[in-house]
């Protein structure tokens, strides 16, 4: 069975989502995502989406679950790469994915990662965004 | 009956009168106001080419169905005429006024005619009228089509050229909006700037609502959607010009700009874009 692979870059974990992410897909995403982040010991999850076209507001709730999952377990979730036409199709369908930082690409969200994990290192009061 | 001669020949004997009287009346009926924006042989000449093809439709014994094969050039020569008033300014009424002055000079042909009997010339007089409203409607109609063409048109344009996206800078990009917003803009205006995000790799983006006469629910809720869409992608968004009432009005309406960056001018949203692109550059 087909399934997204996570890559570890460094202290980060990398995920391109580069198929239509059918519902069955996108489960075992969570899935595989959550059990990495324990296993690595990571702190931030990149997930560029730049190759996704097409969403449904079940794709849209599983991102913004995952990104929530994450925060538990103590990672920070980057969302790179969306769409226009996936954006508004998630701004019409009323998931505004609060919470969930993003980036314009791999590179702009690997600096936010950067960023974000320097600040909480820095100064624990200040929590992400 | 037979006898007598038939409606279009006798119509065509009279050919000069009626159209000499024709021209007195829309010279009367319209006046001026014609006057100023058509040349006088203009008139004359349109005069003559409808009455050319109305006797030609007329001859073909068709007198009942202006939607007939018959009158087709009839129907034709009607909306280029309508489209060409439209363009000149003219309004329906005064196109109308075109067709139903020509009725008092089939009139006065036809009662005038000696060699008639009255319930002819009543039956005659019937079939004009009837041929003549019918006419003077289908010119309206033709009339607002046109017109609803050039408005058409206009709104595309509009929407053209209403929603440039403008690069002020490595990384800020500009969307000064002018006019009211409806949904259909929006969505041109979102599309517009969300892909020009996508093609530059911007940053931030500036909307400028200088230009934006008020601001309702609605506009604050679809300036709200395009700020959501552009934050999914990764972008920030800074709103500015925010004139005194439109701040009113909106605190007034309960619309929630939490979380939205808004500056009183352009100049201000830009120095604030270029610290945050400086220092996301810098870190």
């Amino acid at each position: 069975m087909e399934r997204i692979p996570i890559l570890k870059m460094g202290e980060f974990l990398l995920v391109t989502i580069q198929v239509d992410l059918s519902d069955q897909l996108a489960m075992r995403l969570q899935d595989d995502l959550s059990q990495a982040i324990q296993r690595h010991h990571t702190h931030g999850v990149l997930i560029d989406i730049s190759a996704l076209e097409v969403v449904d507001s079940f794709i849209g709730r599983m991102i913004a679950d995952i990104s929530g999952i994450a925060r538990i377990l103590d990672a920070i979730t980057v969302l790179v790469g969306m769409q226009p036409a996936v954006a508004i199709t998630l701004v019409e369908l009323g998931l505004s994915l609060p919470g969930v930082a993003t980036a314009l690409n791999v590179e702009r969200g690997m600096h936010l990662l950067r960023r974000r994990l320097q600040r909480e290192d820095g100064d624990e009061l200040s929590g992400p965004r | 009956m037979a006898a007598e001669e038939k409606l279009a020949a006798l119509l065509e004997r009279h050919r000069e009168k009626i159209l000499a009287q024709w021209l007195r009346e829309l010279a009367t009926a319209t006046g001026a106001s014609v006057r100023g924006r058509l040349a006088g042989d203009t008139v004359a000449r349109q005069a003559d080419e409808f009455f050319h093809a109305f006797m030609a439709a007329l001859s073909s014994g068709n007198t009942n169905d202006v939607g007939g094969d018959e009158w087709k050039s009839v129907r034709t020569f009607l909306e280029q005429l309508s489209a060409e008033r439209v363009r000149a300014g003219f309004s329906s009424e005064e196109t109308a006024t075109f067709i139903f002055s020509l009725k008092r000079g089939l009139f006065e042909a036809v009662s005038g005619d000696k060699g008639r009997g009255a319930a002819q010339v009543a039956e005659d007089l019937w079939t004009i009228t009837e041929l003549l409203d019918r006419l003077g409607l289908y010119s309206v109609k033709a009339f607002q089509r046109s017109r609803e063409e050039v408005i058409n048109r206009q709104q595309a344009e509009l929407l053209e050229l209403s929603t440039p996206v403008v690069k002020l800078w490595e990384g800020i990009l500009a969307l000064p909006l002018i006019g009211t917003l409806d949904s259909a803009r929006t969505q041109v205006v979102m599309e517009s700037l969300l892909q020009k995000i996508v093609e530059t790799e911007s940053q931030v983006a500036i909307i400028d609502i200088t230009g934006v006469p008020t601001v309702d629910t609605l506009v604050a809720q679809h300036l709200l959607k395009t700020i959501t869409a552009l934050r999914l992608m990764g972008a920030e968004c800074i709103v500015s010009g925010v004139r005194p009432q439109i701040a009113q009005t909106i605190v007034q309406l309960g619309v929630d700009l939490e979380g939205v960056t808004t500056k009183a001018n352009l100049a201000d949203a830009l120095a604030l874009a270029i610290k945050r692109t400086g220092r996301a550059l810098a870190g």
